[in-house]
């Protein structure tokens, strides 16, 4: 029936009326039924726009955390959308270690998602390795931000659901996970870093 | 109805006719609401009113769905899940205030389809089964409004949780444990809300099922028309696609104004300030009155107010309050007379207006306070209803000598001398 | 038969009704119309116009904020306001900024997310203003949709701040000696049974200090908490109104057709 009505005036006018009456006719039908077609789109739009997420769920969308208090070799959890992210304090040996991979080219090329520490860290702050606390295999939340947790064998972080080790950049070493930690977008202003 | 003189389904492409062979739907629907159900031409705007009923069940079934999708249905969380879709959801306000007064929509076009049926006899012979099911759908929309004013949980859906359920009580015997047993408690809560959110979400598609077996009773006679005489010739009747699709179609636009009006302007002309407060089941509202679509039946119900013989006045004003719905279902067998419309029927024609009044008063009466002398007035007006209905339409059916009918439907449209002339072309 | 039956029936229902009807009416001739103190010397709302009134009305942000601040300053103390949340006062005025410290300075007693436990936390503009403990009896009514839970909206509400009266009509207490004002209620006109038991709020000039530097008078302050309170109840009000004229414009348009191309179909059907 849709079909029928958009190709216009069904109407049994042949022969009767001029063609220009015809014409004008064809065009009134075709644009009321133009005319429904874009109020139908224009009712979707809020149906489908429901969906998104809602003002308060927005409202929520940034985490402000304070790091004057995280030490060197440190790490707090924080949350950050619903999720947890890791903020961690590197010690010098930590940064060294994932310095000695950045600085080999050879080992820096055979990393499954290469990156460097500085790549994964802002200016200033190369100490503060801020991550999503997410492991990128299937999202199970690796251990290493929490005192006395397993931090792997590269020293950062391990996912005990499927066994992947995360180094001291968070970067993936060993197991099924195919990414790095993800690092959210974040800024500092002074000893608050507002992450989102 | 399929008339001689009906087109047949013809598939326009070789893809319809593989689907036509196979899943002849387009078939359906051709001969549903397409060129290939003849319907008669004379019809007015009152019978515009059963497809816009249609759009307002879509609307309320969009919407809800949508709500539901936002709405949390625990009464820790129920009043201000519903803030939370006017506040925060993306045009949650529209959704809400869309499906509140989109209830206020379809009752009034749903009161208007029904009053179409009283002036012009639709339920007569061999139309029935129409008008029944009709009836069974409106029970069905009460039932589920009834259901969704209470899912707010407001102070006034609580309240008439309990006042609604509360009139289950009246029922000799079974009452009250009918009554516990129907809020899941002893008074409304939790589990009341809960089992309401279920059937407000499932009572609308049992609304729509029997709205599809309304429509296929329809197209078992084919409509009726405001002569109330039957189609006799193929120049009685016009395929319903394109005149009724243009007809009723156009009207759709007049429907949403007046809706939009509604939705935009004043969302909450038709509801009650009381609903903004959260319930409390410790304070009852002064003043507890239904949605304006049930006012009629709510005079009717506090109309009662002695106990009479064996029965006592709340069980009496039960009775009739159901009553006032369920003598509907015996109109076609109280109105006997062989004449459908009312314009050949003068004498029942004035009782119609009656009738009209007085629903329109009973209206007014439920809505203010139950003291005097609105409670005189509603009893002389309940009085009329059920008189009109049980006393009135059987006896004056038998009694009244109709005005002449018009031959045909053609000849009512086009007058006598161009039926004729028609007819000899 | 049936019709036999269904004369009964209707009869049952009219001796019934009619039973009813005969004692009722004996009841009020021994009675008379029922009155009562509130349908006689009960008033209706003053007039009140609102930037927000009429179909396309829109918020006055700079009342919004003096409406805030006289809820703030005022009706706080007593009345909660909890479906609000801070971060939507960006829309009545406030900067970000403002706002900020704003929600800071409440204590919002919360889950801590990593811990589960629950803590005190200073606010944040995501969350909604807390509940206010009140001393006195009662629970006296969020007002975060006040205007919409009321009969008559705002200009009830500002009737009912300015409209407080020193002493009852002396006619009154003559006719109704129940509705006398008790001891620790105050005399209304405008509250549904005149007697309320909030105390006169808005007793006297310069409650609050505007940051705008208007001048607060009773009057003044009355007026923009009612145009807060419009906003609190329907923060939608702006985008309903817009989204409304230009839908209903459309639907005008698009109505206008489809009646012009349904005379086009019918145009050679149509009778006589």
């Amino acid at each position: 029936m849709a079909q029928e009505a958009a190709t216009g005036a069904p109407l049994g006018t042949e022969g009767a009326s001029e063609s220009e009456g015809v014409r004008r006719r064809d065009f009134i039908n075709i644009a009321a039924v133009s005319a429904a077609g874009v109020g139908g789109v224009a009712v979707i739009v809020p149906l489908v726009s429901q969906m998104w997420p809602s003002a308060d769920v927005l409202a929520e969308s940034s985490t402000e955390v304070d790091i004057a208090a995280v030490q060197p070799g440190q790490a707090i959890k924080a949350v950050f959308r619903k999720q947890p992210v890791f903020i961690r304090n590197l010690t010098p040996a930590e940064i060294t270690a994932a310095q000695t991979v950045d600085n080999d080219p050879k080992q820096l090329a055979a990393l499954r998602d290469s990156q460097t520490l500085a790549q994964r860290t802002k200016e200033g702050h190369e100490s503060l390795l801020i991550t999503m606390g997410i492991c990128t295999h299937l999202g199970c939340i690796p251990q290493g931000a929490g005192t006395g947790e397993v931090k792997g064998e590269f020293g950062g972080y391990f996912c005990p659901c499927h066994g992947s080790h995360y180094d001291t950049a968070g970067r993936i070493r060993k197991g099924p996970a195919p990414k790095n930690l993800e690092v959210p977008e974040y800024e500092f202003s002074g000893t608050i870093v507002k992450i989102g | 109805m399929s008339f001689p003189w009906s087109k047949e389904y013809k598939p326009s492409h070789p893809l319809m006719t593989w689907l036509d062979e196979r899943l002849p739907l387009p078939r359906l629907v051709y001969n549903a609401v397409g060129g290939g159900y003849e319907v008669p031409r004379n019809l007015n705007y009152f019978w515009n009113f059963g497809f816009l009923a249609g759009l307002c069940l879509v609307i309320q079934i969009v919407s809800g769905v949508i709500l539901a999708m936002h709405y949390g249905g625990d009464t820790s969380v129920a009043f201000n899940s519903t803030e939370h879709i006017m506040r925060d959801v993306n045009w949650g306000w529209m959704l809400r205030y869309g499906h509140a007064n989109g209830a206020a929509a379809f009752f009034a076009v749903v009161y208007l389809h029904i009053f179409r049926g009283f002036y012009y006899g639709s339920y007569k012979a061999p139309r029935e089964m129409i008008w029944l099911l009709g009836v069974v759908i409106f029970l069905l929309m009460m039932a589920t409004a009834f259901m969704g004013y209470v899912l707010p949980w407001g102070q006034m859906s609580y309240w008439a949780a309990q006042v609604i359920t509360g009139l289950f009580g009246a029922i000799p015997l079974i009452g009250e444990p009918l009554k516990e047993w129907l809020l899941g408690g002893f008074a409304p809560g939790n589990a009341t809300l809960n089992r309401f959110f279920s059937l407000h979400f499932l009572l609308p598609f049992v609304i729509l099922g029997v709205v599809i077996l309304h429509i296929w009773s329809l197209h078992i006679p084919g409509s009726s028309n405001p002569t109330g005489v039957e189609v006799k010739s193929e120049s009685d009747t016009v395929p319903f696609y394109p005149y009724y699709v243009g007809k009723d179609g156009w009207t759709i636009g007049l429907l949403m104004i007046v809706y939009s009006v509604f939705v935009f302007y004043m969302p909450n002309a038709l509801g009650d300030p009381e609903n903004y407060i959260p319930a409390n089941p410790m304070q009852t509202p002064a003043h507890i009155v239904p949605e304006w679509y049930f006012w009629p039946f709510y005079a009717i119900l506090r109309s009662f107010t002695q106990n009479f013989l064996i029965f006592d006045a709340k069980l009496l004003g039960v009775m009739a309050m159901f009553a006032a719905i369920l003598v509907w279902f015996f109109l076609p067998w109280l109105d006997k007379s062989p004449v459908r419309s009312a314009s050949y029927r003068p004498l029942y024609r004035k009782f119609f207006w009656v009738l009209v009044i007085d629903v329109l008063i009973l209206g007014y009466l439920g809505k203010a306070p139950a003291e005097q002398p609105y409670v005189f007035v509603s009893q002389l007006a309940t009085m009329y209803y059920f008189l009109h209905f049980l006393v009135i339409v059987p006896i004056v059916s038998s009694i009244e000598r109709p005005d002449p009918l018009p031959f045909s439907i053609t000849e009512s449209v086009l007058g006598h001398d161009g039926a004729a002339k028609l007819a000899k072309d | 038969m049936i019709r036999i039956f269904s004369i009964l029936v209707g009869l049952f229902f009219t001796v019934a009704l009619a039973w009813s009807l005969l004692w009722d009416t004996i009841q009020l001739s021994k009675d008379g119309l029922p009155k009562s103190a509130a349908a006689e010397f009960g008033e209706h709302a003053k007039p009140l116009k609102l930037a927000s009134d009429g179909p396309f009305g829109k918020f006055d942000k700079k009342q919004l904020k003096r409406g805030f601040e006289v809820y703030a300053g005022v009706c706080a103390s007593c009345h909660s306001l909890q479906q609000v949340a801070y971060r939507s006062l960006v829309h009545a005025g406030f900067t970000e900024k403002e706002v900020k410290e704003l929600a800071a300075k409440a204590t919002v007693n919360a889950k801590d997310p990593l811990t589960g436990e629950m803590k005190d936390r200073p606010g944040l503009p995501s969350d909604k203003f807390q509940p206010v403990v009140y001393a006195g009896n009662g629970v006296p009514p969020d007002l975060s949709l006040i205007t919409k839970a009321r009969k008559g909206g705002a200009p009830y509400i500002y009737s009912l701040l300015t409209g407080y009266e020193a002493s009852q009509p002396a006619e009154l207490v003559k006719q109704f000696p129940d509705a006398k004002t008790p001891e620790g209620m105050y005399y209304n006109p405008y509250f549904s049974n005149l007697n309320i038991a909030m105390a006169p709020p808005l007793a006297s000039d310069d409650l609050v200090t505007y940051s705008d530097g208007t001048k607060a008078t009773k009057d003044q302050m009355a007026q923009d908490v009612s145009a807060f309170l419009v906003w609190t109840a329907e923060p939608e009000l702006e985008q309903r109104h817009q989204t409304g004229a230009w839908w209903i414009l459309f639907l005008i348009f698009a109505t206008t057709l489809a009646y012009m191309s349904y005379r086009n179909i019918w145009a050679e059907k149509k009778g006589k």
